[in-house]
């Protein structure tokens, strides 16, 4: 990739890191709420939950 | 616009965004691979720009996105306001992020393909000023949302912020046309068509259409994750 690669390279790598760490991050959040919400027997949506409540 | 209403319900959300993301998923996947082996594979390298051109692939999909990022915040934002639509702010808590990321991509991508092309990696050029300036409103969007201790008034104070930053988008988009910039001016969103050869267009489009799947899933999973929040705050306020 001539003498430039290492600003091709470079360019990758900084959108890998970024969007790839806002992946993993949006990913373990979304996760990290569902357990809190499975802890308060909250996991389902409320409708689900007053259908099987009746 | 029957189906936007039908989403407005926050837990309807929640379950066609479950429904829709096993597939959207393994579409964006695809389709970042594809786009990847033509940007570093496939493409021929321009006859001006030589290889940094692969560059582009990136930087202008990402540009992009954080302008189309922050249109949906502005239309959030007057939604939130004028319909107190119940989802909108979620959307834009979710979204906010994920435009900013794009946005930082957008400025060290085109950074390092300044340095060997303009044999510097900043000026302070209209577009690149106000591309910056977008990466800030995006800060001051994820700051204000977050500033107050009702997430009503935050809400709210961000979609003001969101409207008035609306501002800032023709201002980038005609940036090179209104002022003498070293970047250059528009050659794919334009009158009379895209200027670039089909080589250099394919990939540049094969890489656009998986970072906007992307940016869509991403916000589909922040906002089921914004739903959450919500509902855990909800609970605790209520036990």
């Amino acid at each position: 990739m001539s003498n430039h690669a290492v600003f091709i390279l470079s360019a990758y790598l900084a959108c890998l890191v970024i969007l790839g760490g806002l992946t993993i991050a949006s990913l373990s959040a979304r996760n990290k709420a569902r357990r809190a919400l499975a802890e308060r027997g909250l996991e389902r949506p409320r409708e689900q939950r007053a259908k099987a409540s009746r | 616009m029957a189906d936007l209403h039908f989403l407005a319900n926050p837990a309807r959300f929640r379950r066609f965004s479950q429904r829709v993301m096993p597939s959207l998923s393994f579409a964006t996947g695809l389709a970042l691979l594809v786009g990847l082996y033509f940007a570093l594979v496939q493409s021929p390298p321009d006859y001006q720009q030589g290889e940094t051109v692969r560059i582009m692939f990136v930087h202008v999909p990402s540009a992009w996105l954080s302008m189309a990022g922050y249109a949906l915040l502005a239309v959030l934002g007057a939604s939130l306001l004028v319909w107190r639509h119940p989802l909108a702010a979620l959307v834009a808590r979710a979204a906010a992020p994920v435009g900013a990321c794009f946005a930082l991509v957008c400025l060290i991508t085109g950074s390092l393909w300044g340095r060997p092309m303009w044999g510097t990696y900043w000026v302070w050029d209209a577009r690149l000023t106000s591309m910056l300036l977008l990466f800030f409103l995006y800060l001051g969007h994820i700051a204000l949302s977050r500033a107050y201790d009702d997430p009503d008034r935050g809400d709210r104070a961000a979609a003001i912020l969101a409207l008035i930053g609306a501002i800032n988008l023709p201002i980038i988009k005609f940036s090179v046309d209104w002022w003498n910039t070293l970047h250059q001016p528009a050659s794919v969103m334009k009158l009379g068509g895209p200027s670039i050869h089909p080589a250099i267009l394919t990939p540049l489009l094969w890489m656009a259409g998986s970072f906007l799947l992307l940016f869509i899933l991403l916000v589909l999973v922040r906002t089921e994750t914004e739903i959450d929040r919500r509902r855990l705050e909800i609970a605790d306020q209520s036990a």
